[in-house]
């Protein structure tokens, strides 16, 4: 990248002016305290928002990654608490780690399949896993709330490393890691013509199919990683709750950071700092007593302002 | 009667005959007034969501607003209760009107992505509802007449609700069938530019649609509030998806262009019904499935009737 995308320079002027205004009016907030307690809560959004902006890249979009952390998340502690894990701790936590990740990926290859080699539209077909993976892993549990004490399991949620949390550490390599899949890899070439021009990018012998495939399993692997950090922070898996409402939230910041819904950009920094925007926004209303219901109009407010600073501009 | 079995919709009228005739041989109580009268009082609302966004996804764009913009209604809609039905139901279905106008201005004014403005508009109306209803259910007056629209029935049987919301369908189905108005919708859909080009106007039909959505969720607000007892507004999250699930089962294509009103009741019954029969089987005790198995099993319901409409040679949609 020689020179910076218009739009992120705006966007971190805007970031800059919020980062002011807070250290002005806000009470404390220069301090090691505010900023781990906006890592830990922007951390999963921002993980969920990455894959996010992968698939919106693709021109698609996925409904499904709220489900998908609820199963990802209600199968962990069902491992680690099964009496196989108990006998065997350090494989258990691997284990308890690796497979939900699996499952994970294997909902993402499912929506994957039926988006490449059915034809079925994005929003439809990650709607029927919206509808139907919670209520999967709510089955899964029974329905019932699954606490643990776990301390190698919770640190995915709770540790800090140099003061700051595990799950914002993650949330930055994730960043890296997918930014430089994009820009360097041929995934991230083919990807990003994918959604461009799809027409074109089949006649010019891209592999369409299997990079769309791709895509979801990366969006919902992500997904299915943010919903163990949740299910840690926690100590506790309630598969009606976790990632409820998470599909908009990764929308939101992903439009905020740049990314168009027609496809073709994947601004994955963008996508990071769209998401630490929002809870910026959100962290100075309530830090100066201003209430819920309020974040939400003002956060209707900066996906529209953003939506439609982008309009009509395609790079 | 073009339109309404036409061949892409017709599985959706054989699968709810197909249900309705399971039901009726399986269960004893199915075909009862009682039953009939609960699904239609119940699934009223879904059938007037599902209708305004059969029109909005004609036209090739999406209402995500419409769960919080009931919400909204139904607070509105409870807080104006004490001056009686006549009051409260234009005051919900003005609060919906609201919401879709700021929809409409946002797609057919700034040209906004769909999909994003009504994702605004959802959260706004969301914060409008908190804030309105202090964060609680509201409400409603029950010594006025507004529980009588969501409570009484026409002859033990039929709720008022399903018969407003049949107006609501006869309407939509008659402006998409015949007027301009329609055909523009439906042209818009096809190909905005040409529709455009032709000088169709294609703006108006978009502003219409995205307000037709608003008082739909409006409306389905005011049976929340007037069925239920109270404003609501946390209740909703959701019903977009639900309401997009009937219009695809419906068999119109989200891209637009093309779309059946009456289908898309269709839809919107058959879900209601898929419900009906689970707790009709639960009811006989042979098995029970918990209310978690529902969602799955309307996933899997809604899976089905995708992949039969990809087998049933529609053309591949590749862009």
């Amino acid at each position: 990248m020689t020179r910076l995308d218009p739009r992120l320079a705006g966007l971190l002027v805007a970031l800059a002016a919020l980062l002011v205004l807070n250290v002005a009016i806000t009470p404390n907030f220069l301090n090691m305290q505010t900023l781990a307690v906006n890592a830990s809560q922007v951390a999963t959004i921002a993980i969920v928002a990455v894959g996010m902006t992968l698939v919106i890249a693709s021109g698609g979009i996925d409904l499904s990654v709220g489900s998908v952390m609820a199963v990802a998340g209600a199968l962990a502690p069902m491992i680690f608490l099964s009496g196989w894990a108990v006998a065997n701790p350090g494989l258990g936590l691997v284990a308890s780690i690796v497979l939900p990740l699996l499952a994970a990926a294997a909902c993402g290859l499912f929506n994957g399949v039926l988006i490449a080699h059915l034809g079925v539209q994005p929003i439809i077909a990650t709607l029927i896993f919206f509808i139907s993976g919670r209520g999967i892993a709510q089955v899964l549990t029974n329905g019932q709330l699954q606490t643990f004490t776990n301390p190698d399991f919770t640190w995915l949620g709770t540790g800090r490393i140099l003061g700051l949390p595990v799950q914002g550490w993650i949330a930055l390599a994730v960043t890296v890691v997918i930014a430089l899949v994009v820009r360097r890899t041929i995934y991230g070439r083919y990807l990003l013509s994918v959604g461009g021009n799809e027409r074109a990018s089949v006649l010019a012998g891209a592999p369409v199919a299997r990079v769309k495939i791709a895509t979801y399993v990366i969006a919902a692997t992500l997904a299915g990683l943010a919903g163990l950090i949740v299910v840690a922070q926690n100590s506790a898996s309630d598969a009606a709750r976790i990632g409820q409402l998470m599909e908009l939230d990764a929308i939101a910041a992903a439009v905020v950071g740049g990314a168009a819904l027609s496809g073709g950009r994947a601004p994955i920094l963008g996508t990071l700092l769209g998401a630490i925007f929002i809870q910026l926004m959100g962290y100075t209303l309530i830090a100066n007593g201003i209430s819920d219901e309020m974040t939400l109009i003002v956060t209707a407010a900066i996906i529209a302002v953003a939506v439609w600073l982008q309009r009509g501009r395609r790079v | 009667m073009p339109g309404v079995l036409r061949q892409g919709h017709l599985s959706v009228w054989v699968a709810l005959a197909v249900l309705i005739l399971f039901g009726v041989l399986r269960y004893d109580n199915f075909a009862s007034a009682y039953n009939l009268s609960s699904f239609l009082g119940y699934n009223s609302m879904f059938v007037v969501i599902s209708v305004g966004m059969c029109l909005v996804i004609m036209t090739g764009g999406i209402d995500l607003s419409v769960g919080t913009v009931a919400a909204l209604a139904s607070v509105v809609a409870a807080m104006l209760s004490p001056q009686g039905l006549i009051v409260a139901l234009p005051g919900g279905v003005a609060a919906g009107l609201l919401a879709g106008a700021l929809n409409a201005g946002m797609i057919a004014g700034l040209r906004l992505p769909p999909f994003m403005a009504t994702l605004a508009t959802m959260l706004a109306a969301k914060g409008a509802a908190l804030s309105l209803s202090d964060n609680r259910t509201v409400p409603v007056d029950w010594a006025s007449d507004f529980t009588a629209l969501g409570m009484n029935k026409v002859a033990n049987l039929l709720p008022w609700t399903i018969l407003v919301a049949l107006v609501v369908v006869v309407f939509a189905w008659v402006v998409v069938q015949r007027t301009s108005l329609g055909r523009t919708v439906l042209a818009i859909g096809g190909n905005a530019e040409a529709a455009h080009l032709m000088g169709l106007k294609t703006r108006r039909a978009e502003v219409f649609v995205y307000l037709f959505s608003g008082a739909c969720a409006g409306l389905a607000g005011v049976f929340l509030a007037s069925g239920y007892g109270a404003g609501q507004p946390l209740e909703g999250a959701g019903w977009e998806l639900a309401a997009i699930a009937a219009v695809v089962v419906g068999g119109t294509l989200l891209t637009g262009g093309m779309g059946s009103v009456p289908a898309t009741v269709a839809g919107a019954l058959l879900f209601g019904l898929v419900f009906n029969l689970l707790n009709f089987e639960n009811g006989r005790g042979t098995f029970s499935l918990s209310a978690d198995w529902q969602s799955v099993i309307r996933g899997l319901f809604l899976l089905i009737v995708i992949l039969l409409q990809a087998r049933l040679g529609r053309p591949a949609l590749k862009s």
